[in-house]
């Protein structure tokens, strides 16, 4: 079992901790359903020291980037230092390795990957990383801890009230370095809020500090019904290395632009954009009771159309809600999903449920 | 939490034979521990002959769906309409206010083939 820096602080504060995928971590403190809420009304703190970050060094760190991912890291030079890309990173048939953020370095570039990934994402960052006059460092000496919520901000500058012009100013998908802390205002929780990552010395002692500042506990069940609400992808439910970007709402993170570009993946995208068996993802609200669940069957006029990704009931919206992929020709808002045997009717709608507190369908 | 007058199944559901000769049924406080909030139950329908280990309806949490089996054979005279419209009864008291439905029981003498209260805490450690 592998332990965060953050391991006594979540014993401390009565979590329940349970294996993640080889991670010891919270599921909640108690209530998903109240962190949850907490998170959209006020702030909440998510232990995410599990995630892979990496700094890449090196001449030809750009190259490196453009080659590697599908997203195209040149556009962060005209924003500076700190600026984030959310891309996918892509195998030769366009399917997807994992979704990542990278952040623009005075060194290079800052890699967050995710946790149950790592094996494969490295093995493979490796290999092509050959190819370039790179260097990479693996960052597990870093504690990485998520604060969301509207007032995750305020809450923060509260703790660390020496950062308050920086953290005030920051825009979203930026982050700033100060002394051994990098605050990037990014998150996965559909809020406004910060992804802070620290020394993982000072982990336990930065948690309580939070704590003493009102920012509430939160474990990973309140953050898949936050994302789910969020319209935000979990690899592994919306995404893996058979499903290309188009079918998983990632389309937008594929940069085309410059033709000149040549990364892992692009020929099978351009060949899977102009194919007519297409998928696109969608989000459902069952309209009756019952809670949709990933693996379920969608369809459109007694025709399977498609499959839930992620289910869950929506403790923000009071109803059940799925992320589904479906065919890219369905048009109707209305479709019926099999739960259990019975065909239950859901609406169709646009991603995502739910945005900074607000329902958006 | 788990009192003598209450009979248990591995299943994590308990019975417990009431004043008027009808057993009631619930999932068990463990159960619900490890569910987490409930958000929905279904639940078998008022004059269905049930039988042992049947999958009656189902429990779902924000997490997960987890599948209601019978404990004992019987016919349901009564499901708890105040559950399914509050599923989080279930998780606040699940031995009490939170019971699922009722039977009539088969055979009363099923009873003593189910598990003791010290028998279900020994299997939940």
């Amino acid at each position: 079992m592998n332990y965060t820096p953050f391991y006594q602080s979540h014993l401390d504060s009565n979590g329940k901790v349970v294996d993640f995928g080889g991670w010891a971590l919270p599921v909640n403190y108690g209530s998903q359903i109240k962190e949850h809420e907490q998170v959209r009304n006020d702030a909440g703190m998510f232990d995410v020291s599990h995630m892979v970050v990496t700094d890449v060094h090196g001449v030809e760190a750009k190259d490196f980037f453009r080659h590697l991912i599908s997203n195209d890291v040149a556009k962060l030079d005209k924003f500076g230092i700190g600026k984030a890309l959310y891309s996918g990173l892509l195998n030769r048939e366009a399917g997807v390795i994992d979704d990542l953020i990278v952040y623009l370095m005075p060194f290079g570039y800052r890699l967050v990957t995710n946790a149950a990934t790592e094996a494969k994402d490295m093995n493979w960052i490796k290999q092509v990383a050959v190819s370039f006059k790179v260097e990479l460092f693996p960052r597990r000496d870093l504690a990485m801890l998520a604060v969301q919520g509207p007032n995750a901000i305020k809450r923060v500058i509260a703790a660390h009230p020496h950062m308050k012009d920086k953290l005030e100013q920051l825009k979203p998908f930026v982050a700033v370095e100060e002394g051994s802390y990098f605050y990037a205002r990014t998150g996965y929780t559909g809020e406004n809020g910060l992804e802070i990552m620290l020394p993982r010395t000072e982990a336990n002692a930065f948690w309580s500090l939070l704590l003493e500042h009102g920012v509430a506990p939160c474990g990973l069940g309140a953050r898949d019904t936050l994302r789910l609400e969020a319209g935000m992808n979990l690899y592994g439910h919306e995404m893996d290395e058979m499903i290309t970007p188009l079918a998983c709402g990632m389309d937008w993170v594929v940069d085309l632009s410059d033709e000149n570009r040549d990364f892992i993946g692009k020929r099978a995208y351009q060949l899977a954009k102009i194919s007519t068996d297409q998928y696109k993802q969608v989000g459902l609200v069952l309209q009756g009771k019952g809670v949709l669940r990933d693996g379920q069957k969608v369809y459109v006029d007694g025709a399977e159309c498609g499959v839930v990704t992620s289910g869950t009931f929506s403790p923000s919206l009071k109803v059940s809600i799925a992320i589904a992929r479906i065919s890219a020709a369905i048009e109707v808002d209305a479709a019926t999903v099999d739960i259990r045997g019975n065909h239950e009717a859901v609406k169709i709608i646009s991603l995502p449920f739910v945005r900074n507190g607000k329902k958006m369908f | 939490m788990y009192s003598n007058d209450m009979k248990f199944v591995d299943t994590h559901e308990w019975v417990r034979l009431e004043a008027d000769g009808i057993a009631s049924v619930g999932i068990t406080n463990h159960a619900q521990e490890l569910l987490g909030d409930l958000v929905y139950v279904e639940l078998p329908a008022v004059g269905a002959s049930i039988a042992t280990g049947d999958t009656i309806g189902v429990v779902e949490s924000v997490k997960a769906a987890s599948d209601l089996y019978s404990p004992i054979a019987g016919e349901v005279v009564e499901v708890n309409d105040a559950v399914v419209a509050d599923p989080t009864l279930a998780n606040t008291e699940p031995h009490a206010a939170g019971w699922l439905f009722k039977v009539k029981l088969a055979d009363v003498a099923e009873l003593d083939g189910l598990m003791s209260a010290d028998k279900y805490k020994a299997l939940i450690g």
